[in-house]
């Protein structure tokens, strides 16, 4: 053969290697431009969604041993569209008008549900090293080999055969039939469809439909490539296909192909010929290892700083908003004045009341666990400053809490230096890491901002963690990330009251920063721009200052808060704490309860770190009916009530975008308020 | 019921706490030509909205054909499928759509497959503009093309009653004169008319009934002949506040 030589046979092996998962990142990648295209959602449950059908093919199959197709049939070609379906009719339909980023949480929130509703309602729990097997007989076990470089196996040429069709047939439906051209319209403005006399609501319902089971596919031909299921592998997975999809800018579907394939290429062909590379330069091997699991982030990121025209694409916006009422003011500014003043001495009254019972009655558990209450407090106004005061969302602020956390642990393991000056340096550095970060990115709007954060936040967890000068190494390994208490002359942190107090007085200190930031230039300004963009710069405010220095601070806040917490456990642990999905989680907490007040991030703080134990542990109840042992036997819940009580709030989160505690204080603002105004009236 | 195509009965309405209308009843009759005037802000806008399912009242009813709309969740689409269109005011064409497919998303479901390269045609020939440029986004026209694309949409279709909410706005005046002339043409065929317009001289020479709304609320109604003094008084004063 004329490939013989080397080189060029190694490429065009890495190539044909690459096809096969090229064709299911297309597939997923298809899916998800079809899911952006029709409904304007930025769809990151997609993977979720991917997961479902993944499993109940597993379980049908494999578990009650039905045969393929009816397998298939079951979770792709009915399971699949009825998620879709229910995920329209419950939550997309009451987001269609909503911002991209309150769009872009319920989906995050769903992402982190939809699996554990799943396998908690289908009693279904992955089986280690139990694999699933691909939709064709003997998948695996039967070769091809067209070019004498490469053997495909049945599973992969199905892979492929199944991309193929589905391009084929969404390249169909849009350029042919009339349900392409209103799924279009729909989501510029489902008003003006309606009236051109077509249902709106019914075209939504078949493109979720359709796109779900795009992503059931892909989730059941991409399944016999993991070694067991697991929905962390299945987000991984959306992000890979964004990275895809960015490259035809979320609408082109040819391109989402091309990109998919691409990715596939690159990965393959970079496995191929690094570890040669490696072999030879010694220096690239801690990249060989690092980098290979990062490569999509890395070329979703880089996408997304270096291609001019994705930062310049702005949404379309529906020529009908001027239907909808304008968005409502805070409750707090709209409050009767005596309201004002109640609440705040309520709020004064219920700190010290809880503040002197926890500090006289609470046992090592639960002073534990309010002190972790106040540091995710603080970690949380981080988000009031981008979120709540910018109206930009940022899924890194994980990563600049591990930036502070990682920062003690070093300085105190390497250099013996006092945990609190290290704790100051780690804030120090991430809001120089945020500062940097910003850079690239503040062109981005929206959604897109979100995406290269979140690839970042990926990034520095699969490349930057695993470097002993960040995360360790090896010395983490065998004795954990450990973080001594502080100590400051004779107070020693070391006392659990002692430490509450220091969190308490950082939390206020913080909380004190972010009001006069709101109140001042950065704030005004960031609030102008979080109205439009547009009219900001045509009388002259310029966003870049003011979106630097935000991020700065709130990078800033979110590392003092990662090194707080690290000193609180004594750990880093950064698995539990700032791991993305992780981080994913509390993010969503925070901005569906409310990030744009102080309060809010403080009681979503308080509801991050005590629900479960209070609540699903029982131990409210215990203390109401005063014994636990008389408490019903379904105490403790499980876990995974907490993931689905989760996705209700996300739920919640659709129909009130400017938070739950900032829409239940707006509804009992307005009833005490006409009550008062009926008392003035009679008097 | 009469022949009212379509009744508003004591209809409130506004946007979230905001009240724009405080009970207003109308009635437009099959083939009558109704022009509603007022001043800016009067609440004309908002009424088109009710008229056509964009907006639910907050109370009181809308009756299409008699028989009563769906309350709450009034849906366009059933308006429209009942013969009741309505053209917009401002931009209202989808931007990232070409011409062709803006025009071809209404003309599809109003004549089926068959009789779209028809529909097609007479828009081309209403207004030529838009033959030159059928492949061109739409987002991408000028103010004035685009208003006439939205225009294009209903006046081809001739639908039983179209409501019209600022029409001539951005047009030039040999195009306005145009989008009159259509109307009173497709008045001709049994179309009813809900005409918003600033342009008050145009409005009541077509149509044969005026109403006026201040503030939210119906303050005057009857024939066209007859509105000719009380009106120009009533605007003047709402325009003039001295
Ligand atoms: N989306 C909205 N939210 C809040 N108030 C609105 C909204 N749309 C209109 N309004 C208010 O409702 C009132 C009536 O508005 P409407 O658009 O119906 O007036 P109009 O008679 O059409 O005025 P114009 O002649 O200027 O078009 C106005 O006071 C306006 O400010
Ligand atoms: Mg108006």
């Amino acid at each position: 053969m004329i490939l013989a030589s080397g080189f060029f046979e190694d490429l065009f092996r890495g190539i044909l290697q690459g096809t096969p998962p090229g064709a299911v990142y297309a597939l997923i990648a298809l899916g998800f431009v079809l899911t952006y295209k029709t409904s304007g959602v930025f769809n990151l449950a997609f993977g979720a969604q991917a997961y479902i059908s993944a499993a109940m093919y597993f379980k049908v199959h494999s578990v009650w041993g039905w045969p393929k197709w009816a397998a298939l049939l079951v979770s792709v070609f009915v399971l699949a569209p009825l998620v879709g379906l229910v995920l329209e009719r419950a939550i997309f339909r009451h987001l269609r008008t909503a911002s991209a980023v309150s769009k872009l949480v319920v989906t995050i929130g769903l992402s982190v549900a939809l699996p554990e509703i799943f396998n908690w309602a289908a009693r279904f729990s992955a089986v280690a090293g139990r694999q699933i097997t691909g939709i064709v007989p003997d998948g695996a076990g039967v070769y091809y080999d067209p070019f004498g470089v490469y053997r495909f196996n049945r599973d992969e040429l199905a892979m492929m055969a199944v991309a193929l069709a589905g391009t084929l047939l969404l390249a169909a439906l849009f350029r042919f039939t009339m349900m392409g051209l209103s799924m279009r319209a729909v989501v510029e403005s489902p008003r003006m469809t309606e009236l051109s006399g077509i249902n709106a609501n019914r075209v939504s319902a078949f493109a979720w439909a359709l796109s779900s089971t795009f992503a059931g596919m892909a989730g059941v031909l991409i399944a016999p490539r993991f070694n067991s299921l697991s929905s962390g592998d299945y987000f991984t997975l959306v992000i890979i296909a964004v990275a895809a999809a960015a490259t035809g800018l979320l609408v082109s579907l040819p391109r989402a192909l091309l990109g998919g394939l691409g990715l596939g290429w690159f990965i393959a062909v970079f496995n191929t010929f690094l570890p040669g590379l490696a072999d030879d330069h010694t220096w690239l091997r801690p990249f060989q290892e690092n980098l290979t699991p990062s490569l999509p982030f890395v070329v979703l990121f880089a996408i997304l700083v270096l291609w001019r025209a994705v930062g310049r694409q702005r949404e379309a916006s529906d020529p009908l908003a001027g239907v909808d009422p304008p968005p409502p003011a805070l409750a707090a500014l709209e409050r009767h004045p005596r309201l004002t003043l109640f609440t705040r001495l309520f709020g004064v009254f219920f700190v010290t009341v809880v503040g002197l019972v926890v500090w006289f009655r609470a046992d090592v558990l639960w002073m534990s666990l309010v002190t972790k209450a106040v540091i995710i407090a603080l970690i949380y106004l981080s988000v009031t400053v981008i979120t709540g005061m910018g109206g930009q969302i940022s899924l890194c602020q994980g990563t600049f809490a591990a930036i502070g956390g990682f920062t003690v642990f070093q300085m105190a393991d390497r250099f013996n230096m006092s945990v609190l000056a290290a704790a100051l340096i780690g804030a120090a550095l991430a809001a120089a890491v945020g500062a940097l970060l910003s850079l690239p990115v503040l062109r981005l709007g929206g959604v897109w901002l979100a995406i290269a954060t979140l690839a970042f936040a990926f990034f520095f967890d699969a490349v930057m963690v695993k470097f002993s000068w960040v995360g360790g190494g090896s010395t983490a390994l065998l004795t954990g990330t450990q973080v001594p208490r502080p100590l400051i002359g004779p107070i020693d942190f070391a006392s659990d009251r002692a430490f509450l107090v220091l969190a308490v007085v950082a939390l206020v200190v913080v909380s004190v920063v972010v009001i006069q930031l709101r109140e001042g230039t950065i704030g005004r300004t960031l609030a102008a721009l979080r109205g439009s963009e547009v009219a900001a710069a045509s009388i002259g405010i310029s966003a870049a200052r003011a979106r630097i220095v935000a991020f700065a601070v709130s990078a800033a806040i979110a590392g003092l808060g990662g090194a707080l917490l690290a000193m609180h456990q004594q750990n880093v642990n950064y698995a539990l704490n700032f791991a993305p999905i992780v981080a994913l989680f509390w993010l969503v907490v925070v901005v569906a309860l409310g990030s744009r007040t102080v309060e809010g991030a403080i009681q979503a703080g308080a509801a991050f770190a005590l629900f479960e134990p209070l609540i699903l542990q029982g131990e409210l109840l215990g203390w109401i009916v005063r014994g636990e042992e008389r408490l019903p036997e379904f105490f403790p819940l499980s876990g995974n009530w907490r993931l689905i009580l989760f996705g209700l709030m996300a739920m919640q989160f659709a129909r009130h975008p400017e938070g739950l505690v900032e829409h239940g204080k707006r509804r009992s603002a307005t009833r005490i308020n006409g009550w008062l105004e009926a008392r003035e009236a009679r008097a | 019921m009469s022949a009212s195509i379509l009744e508003l009965r004591d209809v409130e309405a506004g946007y979230g706490p905001f009240r724009a209308l405080f009970g207003v009843s109308l009635a437009v009759g099959a083939g009558e030509a109704v022009a509603l005037v007022g001043a800016n802000g009067a609440g004309k806008t908002t009424l088109a909205r009710v008229a056509s399912g964009l907006l639910a009242p907050s109370a009181g009813s809308v009756h299409i054909d008699g028989s009563e709309a769906d309350q709450g969740s009034l849906p366009a689409w059933r308006f429209v499928r009942a013969g009741v269109m309505h053209a917009p005011e401002g931009r209202s064409v989808f931007a990232t759509l070409s011409v062709e497919d803006n025009l071809a998303l209404s003309f599809q479901r109003a004549f089926g497959r068959s009789g779209l390269a028809d529909g097609l045609d007479r828009a081309y020939e209403l207004f030529p503009r838009l033959g030159e440029r059928r492949g061109q986004v739409a987002g991408t026209l000028s103010g004035g093309e685009q208003r006439m694309l939205s225009l294009a949409r209903v006046l081809v279709e001739s639908p039983r009653l179209l409501i019209a909410d600022e029409l001539s706005l951005g047009l030039a005046p040999m195009v306005v004169d145009q989008v009159f002339e259509t109307l009173s043409q497709i008045r001709a065929t049994g179309t009813a008319l809900l005409i918003v317009e600033q342009q008050v001289g145009h409005a009541l020479e077509l149509c044969d009934r005026a109403a006026v709304l201040e503030h939210g609320l119906i303050s005057w109604q009857g024939p066209t002949n007859e509105a000719g003094a009380a009106l120009e008084s009533r605007l003047f004063e709402s325009r003039a506040p001295h």
